[in-house]
């Protein structure tokens, strides 16, 4: 393994290592002093062309953890808002001796084409490209499902998961679904018909257009963020409607299994897709998804970074 | 194990080893109160739960045993592929002003032992660190010298040491392999 640039890249047995190496790097996390000198002396670029606050700090405190040098780049403010392109970027960053890239882009594909170009010789990681995959949060969610409902070890065989939202837009629901059936998971995508992608039948998962008949029958459901940004066309009549058919309130969760938890991969709106009581409820996981995120992206760099270099 | 391997310690030998390592160990303590013994995975944390209900047996105390993963601080972890970790477990209660014995299998160039003590710097501050190892092999690269050895075992450079335990391995002893060219375990 070299680049992390989909889910679909991992199989089971890298995907089990990845988290098990976490679970391994989260102890780091309690202790007094948190800091691996594993990746001493490597240089960690996160360029960030779309704005992202906890995945960027995530990914930068990972870095640290390891020892490494991190240097922030984002789009706003930079040469690339002066018209760099992607490769000329790429090739500062290459010539200034970075290690690996931490890549948000918000076209589909940047990661891939930053990887499989000679622009850099280092690792690519993806952190979210347009609306195609972000890998390191389907990792820490697969780490978040196996902690709760597999008590830490192996995989997620017949773990029942429902991800329900824009599934159209979202990378993380594609990154979930692919890394989720690698693990033996069963997933169903639920969303209103304007928000499910084209060819969703050829995904690797059930579908549905009703939040209310899969709720009894899983153990995890991850509700995503209804993305304003992305909504130029108008894919439902109005939030409220939205809220009533999809959104995740005390009523329905009162239906999910004992057991089943209820997870969000942030930045929330509360309200809309998810209520601030089911939110803060006991239920819910995503305080502890933000801290797993910093422990799975630890892993992946150590293993990414941690030892030779493959052969060019 | 292949026909070149020469059975050193056998089951026996490993077993007095361990005892006379837990006599001297409860010795130098003057009794085991804020003892810990920490193994270095895999085969030390087998050793070191020996060597726990051994001191048991003598002591009528039960010391705490956890394990010590070093991998994150090794020196070559650049020379081979990334590798995956082991378990680290610090008994409750930390290594704080304690008297922690690392137990490893084997000792060899000592770059282990100083990954361990580097590991340790980071998660406390013991009264006293000590070292353990079922076998001393010699060839030190670092100024290191184990405080208790189950046996010493002049070997040459090019030769490896094999500690086979049931735990792990299903089976007890200590074997030499012939003139292996590279992987000496360390």
């Amino acid at each position: 393994m070299k680049h992390l640039l989909s889910a679909a890249d991992l199989s089971r047995d890298e995907a089990v290592l990845i988290i098990d190496t976490a679970a391994e790097l989260a102890a780091v996390t309690d202790r007094s002093v948190k800091k691996l000198p594993t990746l001493r002396g490597r240089t960690v670029v996160n360029l960030f062309f779309e704005d992202s606050t906890r995945t960027r700090i995530s990914f930068e405190l990972a870095a640290k953890r390891l020892s490494a040098d991190v240097i922030n780049f984002a789009a706003k403010g930079s040469s690339v808002s002066k018209g760099e392109s992607l490769k000329d970027t790429a090739l500062t960053l290459e010539a200034m001796g970075a290690d690996a890239v931490v890549i948000r882009h918000g076209s589909s594909g940047a990661p891939h084409r930053l990887a499989n170009s000679d622009w850099i010789q280092g690792s690519v990681i993806n952190a979210g490209d347009g609306t195609h995959e972000h890998p390191t949060q389907a990792l820490l969610d697969a780490f978040t499902l196996r902690r709760h409902l597999r008590s830490g070890a192996g995989d997620l065989s017949g773990v029942r998961v429902a991800i329900v939202g824009d599934i159209l837009h979202s990378r993380v629901a594609r990154s979930n679904v692919l890394l989720l059936k690698t693990l033996g998971a069963e997933v169903t995508v639920v969303a209103p018909p304007t928000l499910m992608p084209y060819g969703v039948e050829s995904w690797p998962c059930h579908t549905s257009y009703s939040i209310d008949d899969v709720l009894p029958d899983v153990d995890a459901i991850m509700m995503l963020r209804v993305q304003a940004e992305r909504m130029q066309a108008a894919y439902f009549p109005s939030s409220l409607e939205y809220s009533r058919m999809f959104g995740l309130d005390s009523a329905r969760v009162a239906r999910l299994p004992e057991h089943a938890i209820v997870m969000h991969p942030g930045p929330m709106n509360r309200g809309m897709e998810i209520s601030a009581d089911v939110a803060d409820s006991p239920r819910s996981v995503m305080v502890e998804q933000v801290t797993n995120g910093v422990s799975v992206r630890m892993a992946v760099m150590y293993l990414l970074l941690g030892g030779m270099q493959e052969e060019i | 194990m292949d026909s070149r391997a020469r059975v050193v310690l056998d089951e026996a030998d490993i077993g007095r080893g361990i005892r006379r390592i837990a006599h001297e160990i409860v010795e130098k303590a003057r009794g085991s109160d804020d003892l810990i013994l920490l193994g270095i995975p895999t085969r030390g944390v087998a050793l070191a739960n020996r060597i726990a209900s051994a001191i048991g047996e003598i002591e009528g105390t039960q010391v705490p045993v956890g394990s010590l993963d070093i991998t994150l601080y090794r020196d070559d972890l650049r020379l081979r592929p990334a590798r995956a970790l082991e378990t680290t477990s610090i008994p409750a209660g930390g290594i704080d002003s304690k008297v922690v014995v690392l137990v490893d299998d084997v000792l060899f160039s000592g770059r282990t032992v100083r990954a361990a003590l580097d590991a340790l710097n980071d998660i406390g501050r013991p009264a006293a660190v000590r070292l353990a190892v079922l076998v001393d092999r010699g060839h030190r690269e670092l100024p290191i010298r184990p405080d208790y050895v189950g046996k010493n075992l002049p070997t040459s450079h090019s030769e490896q040491v094999r500690v086979e335990l049931d735990e792990v391995d299903g089976t007890d002893r200590v074997a030499i392999l012939g003139h292996v060219e590279d992987g000496a375990a360390g």
